[in-house]
């Protein structure tokens, strides 16, 4: 158990200083627009993305640096994409909110609320007809279930039976306004119980809750069950995007968020296990080295050739 | 395979097509509100449903799910063909065409693709109401990134869907539903596909040139017919596709007829692609004439027949702005 937490926590943490460099290349100037962190948000990445396999689509939104890690994206193309180079993931066109890594099974963020959800549902049913029985999975927040995209999608793959997971990172914020004043009814997973999709509202701190939860769901999927709902319990640290003043946060809600956050608790959980405090520390040296060294890389990468612009509008 | 003549009218030419393209190409889905079973709200999938089985299905009213769905699938390698009923309908799932089927290819470097292809119709007939009457290729073709066809004859709506489903960028194919039920025309089936774009010059004639697409084609060349007869011959441009628009032939053709062009479509005036082949044919330097747009001045579209067709240019009308033109 505590070998799992570790390298769950080595994987968050990869997720977290990945996100504390980008702050960092912001705050220099570096990376210029809008960025959307998941910081606080890592667990429900690392676990589920365990329970997938390489073949499955994975469709995140703007705040989806960490499941794109998750996959398994290399950290310089990453870093090289928000800094607009030519060896970016995209070449600089996808930038931090809507790029895309579809050969390490991530088929991209969305920029747009819920927009990718639809997505999902025809990557599995491609998935029907291409032999592959691709499972497909949407990563969305809770602001996107008021999205029509979002509902529609859901009854889409309910109707045709389509293995499609739905996982819904409430982090109890719809951008700015918190979702339970959007909503009369806040258990989210009801709206998937009312289209005939089995649901489950699972603690989104813990890693191991989410691999299991989104394992089992998957394999029933996979076993033509359908489409499955998760709703993921858990917080982000920082702002809608970086810069977000956060004026809508109520006193003391961060250091109680700071106490649940999955990385604060697996060291918690790991030393109460009798870990070696030495071993927690080991598996954030390794990932601080890799995450640094990426940057660097990519810092030093030549920036997107603005003669290429126009190029991919049309194939 | 194989080269054959048929008599088909226009929705019997969509059909033909259709079949070619599922049955040539194992990656096409077809699927929309009621095109499966019931065989389009228009007739015009029928019987498909039977010969393909499961890659052609009925979706629930949901047009979002229905293109956002054809845009993942088509990332994953599929041809999927879905249908928007009426193209007033897309307006609710507009995301799905604007930003994100016509942006795959870009920012993804072209790693990912989104070739679908979305049938739709549009235009005004008798009693339609006014969210049933939209001409609205212009809001497409302001997209980059997007192909857009709008055939008026049988062959061309054959042609244009087959070089719609082989083509690798995500494609808006706009019928006009008043064509549907035409009158049958021998087509040529079976021929290798067209790469997208093209013209047809439907008439030649000295006195100006003129440029539309649709079912108002009919009403020009009936027109244009009526000036010939009265020693007005106008040259008449089809463009069954406006991107990739033929800009070359249309300049030429200008150049050719003294400088003088007309456009006509059944779409809005106001910033209807009308404006944008004036614009081309003005940077273009030939033209000699101070041009001229028909088309629908810039209104609502009401229920009532008469009110409607005092909106929409009839052939009188066409005829007598050519007249003018010509004259001028």
């Amino acid at each position: 158990m505590s070998q799992q937490l570790i390298a769950d926590l080595r994987a968050m943490r990869r997720i977290r200083m990945f996100e504390e460099k980008v702050t960092a290349l912001i705050e220099s100037g570096d990376i210029r627009g809008s960025v959307h962190l998941c910081s606080g948000q890592e667990a429900g990445p690392v676990g589920a993305c365990d329970a997938l396999t390489a073949g499955d689509a994975l469709f995140a939104t703007y705040r989806g640096h960490g499941w794109a890690i998750a996959r398994g994206t290399p950290l310089r193309p990453m870093f090289a994409e928000l800094l607009g180079r030519a060896t970016g993931m995209n070449g600089g066109r996808g930038g931090s909110a809507y790029f895309s890594a579809p050969e390490y099974g991530f088929f991209g963020e969305n920029s747009i609320v819920g927009g990718g959800a639809p997505h999902a549902v025809g990557a599995a049913l491609a998935g029907r007809f291409d032999g592959t029985d691709r499972l497909a999975v949407t990563v969305f927040g809770d602001g996107a279930m008021n999205q029509g995209a979002v509902h529609e999608a859901m009854n889409f793959a309910a109707m045709a039976c389509l293995p499609v997971l739905f996982l819904c990172e409430n982090n109890r914020y719809s951008e700015l306004t918190p979702i339970r004043d959007m909503v009369r009814n806040d258990r989210l997973t009801d709206r998937a119980t009312a289209l005939g999709i089995p649901s489950a509202r699972i603690d989104g701190n813990d890693p191991a809750a989410v691999r299991e939860t989104v394992g089992d769901l998957a394999e029933a999927a996979r076993e033509g069950g359908g489409p499955a709902f998760v709703e993921l319990m858990t917080q982000r640290l920082v702002g809608h995007y970086v810069g977000d003043a956060q004026q809508y946060r109520g006193p003391g809600e961060l250091d109680e968020d700071r106490r649940n956050e999955p990385i604060a608790r697996a060291v918690r959980e790991l030393a109460a296990a009798g870990v070696p405090e030495a071993d927690i520390a080991a598996a954030e040296t390794a990932v601080r080295d890799e995450v640094e060294q990426a940057a660097a890389a990519a810092l030093a990468d030549p920036a997107a050739n603005v003669d290429s612009v126009r190029e991919h509008v049309y194939g | 395979m194989a080269e054959q003549t048929v008599t088909v009218n226009y929705g019997g030419a969509v059909n033909a097509a259709l079949r070619r393209c599922l049955a040539e190409v194992p990656e096409t889905l077809l699927y929309g509100e009621d095109v499966a079973r019931p065989g389009g709200v228009h007739g015009v999938t029928r019987g498909l449903w039977k010969d393909f089985g499961d890659r052609v299905f009925d979706t629930p009213i949901s047009e979002s799910a229905i293109l956002g769905s054809a845009v993942g699938a088509a990332m994953m390698g599929r041809r999927p063909i879905v249908e928007i009923m009426w193209a007033d309908f897309f307006l609710v799932a507009l995301d799905q065409m604007v930003n994100q089927a016509a942006n795959v290819r870009y920012v993804s470097e072209g790693r990912l693709t989104a070739p679908i292809v979305v049938r739709t119709q549009q235009g005004n007939s008798p009693g339609a109401c006014a969210q049933h009457s939209q001409n609205l290729e212009a809001l497409f073709l302001h997209v980059p990134g997007l192909r857009v066809a709008m055939p008026s004859t049988p062959q061309d709506a054959y042609d244009v869907m087959v070089s719609a489903v082989y083509c690798d960028d995500p494609v808006v194919v706009i019928d006009n539903r008043t064509l549907y039920f035409g009158a049958k025309q021998e087509i040529v089936t079976g021929r290798p596909p067209a790469p997208v774009g093209g013209s047809h010059v439907r008439r030649t004639g000295p006195a100006a040139t003129v440029v539309t697409w649709g079912a108002i084609t009919q009403r020009v060349l009936d027109a244009a017919r009526l000036l010939a007869e009265r020693s007005v011959p106008v040259t008449v441009i089809e463009t069954p596709w406006l991107n990739p628009f033929d800009t070359d032939a249309v300049v030429r053709s200008v150049a050719g007829t003294g400088g003088k062009l007309a456009v006509v479509h059944e779409a809005n005036t106001t910033a209807g692609f009308g404006a944008e082949v004036v614009t081309r044919v003005a940077e273009a330097g030939v033209l000699r004439h101070r041009p001229v747009r028909v088309a629908v001045p810039d209104s609502r579209i009401p229920a009532a027949p008469d009110l409607a067709a005092a909106l929409i240019p009839d052939s009188d009308r066409i005829g007598a702005a050519l007249a003018d033109l010509a004259a001028g």
